[in-house]
């Protein structure tokens, strides 16, 4: 499939932000973008990927991203598991994440009956978290939104969250398979590159200082910062933002 | 049969950190509170549910508590008639 062929819905409701820069980012890879409002979505059928972004959707209410998960849950659940088994690439940026959480597709679980198996809590801090975050791609796996991007690599993200403090149920035994399983993503870290480094380098208390997972399959990703936001600004090995979209645009072309 | 109130009472399991909790107690504090030791946060939500559409009302609120107003991950939740 040529990235001009590529349709990539990036789902909105009241409340969403930097759909935008997500759109850009999408649109400057020469694909095709589709703001969407979940209201005016019938159908699943013409998009290769789903990307849920940032933001506050529905004031954050009961919890940061539940009223858009239950929204999306009421409307088209099934239609979205069945994307996702077909290989379809879904992503979540910060509220976005949140919300894939919520709707129990991440970390997912092996019956795949929706049940909720993590929660973005509130941060340590017990505030809002803006500035930027230096992230380790930790994972060998193949996630299909950083498999341009060699592990180790860092990247200078921006964070801005009161909720992101990433929970499982299960304990130690529960991240320690998450991590067997290649599904952590990215990790908070600090300028010497160590995944312990505590606040202000991991912004909200995250044990492991997870930010950024992805399911067993490795087609739905969500993590806290906004890559969107850091399309333009490269490290010294030329990776920025950009890297993640270019990771699954490649996919797209290349497995549909 | 008619209209009936219940307020689900929401709050953090036990070893889940509170930090809005602890901010709140340091808030307390630095106004001379000194005798608080502790502050949990809770968020309660007062439902009216009509009794005539609805059969099995207890199921419901628990269905309700458990699908969108907890996260089991982390919360704990009361019903209250």
């Amino acid at each position: 499939m040529k990235p001009e062929d590529i349709n990539i819905c990036i789902l909105r409701i009241e409340g969403t932000n930097n759909e935008q820069e997500m759109y850009d980012a999408f649109k400057r890879l020469g694909t095709k973008p589709h703001l969407v409002h979940l209201n005016e979505l019938s159908s699943l059928k013409p998009y290769q990927c789903l990307m849920i972004p940032g933001g506050f959707s529905a004031g954050d209410y009961i919890r940061a991203g539940t009223i858009f998960a239950s929204r999306i849950k009421s409307n088209f659940m099934d239609e979205l598991n069945n994307f996702i088994k077909e290989g379809y690439a879904v992503g979540g940026i910060c509220n976005g994440f949140q919300v894939l959480v919520e709707l129990g597709l991440l970390p997912g679980n092996p019956k795949g009956n929706g049940t909720i198996t993590a929660c973005l809590s509130r941060n340590d801090s017990a505030r809002f978290e803006c500035r930027h975050s230096i992230l380790k791609h930790v994972s060998s796996k193949k996630c299909v939104f950083t498999s341009l991007l060699p592990q180790n690599e860092q990247l200078i993200v921006p964070s801005a969250h009161a909720e992101g403090k990433f929970l499982l149920s299960g304990g130690k035994k529960a991240y320690e398979k998450l991590e067997k399983n290649g599904q952590i993503i990215f990790k908070y870290v600090n300028y010497k590159g160590e995944t312990n480094a505590p606040y202000p380098w991991n912004p909200n208390g995250s044990p492991y200082n997870i930010a950024g997972i992805c399911n067993k399959r490795g087609n739905v990703f969500g993590m806290m910062p906004h890559p969107e936001r850091s399309f333009f600004s490269k490290n010294e090995h030329g990776y920025s933002g950009k890297i993640l979209f270019e990771s699954v645009v490649k996919y797209i072309g290349g497995t549909f | 049969m008619g209209k009936k109130e219940v307020i689900v009472t929401v709050g953090l399991k036990e070893g889940i950190s509170d930090p809005e909790g602890k901010n709140v107690k340091k808030a307390l504090s630095l106004l001379g509170f000194k005798e608080v030791e502790e502050v949990k946060i809770l968020k309660s939500y007062k439902i009216t549910i009509n009794e005539n559409k609805c059969k099995d009302i207890d199921e419901k609120v628990k269905a309700m508590a458990e699908g969108l107003l907890t996260n089991p991950v982390v919360h704990d939740y009361e019903i209250s008639w």
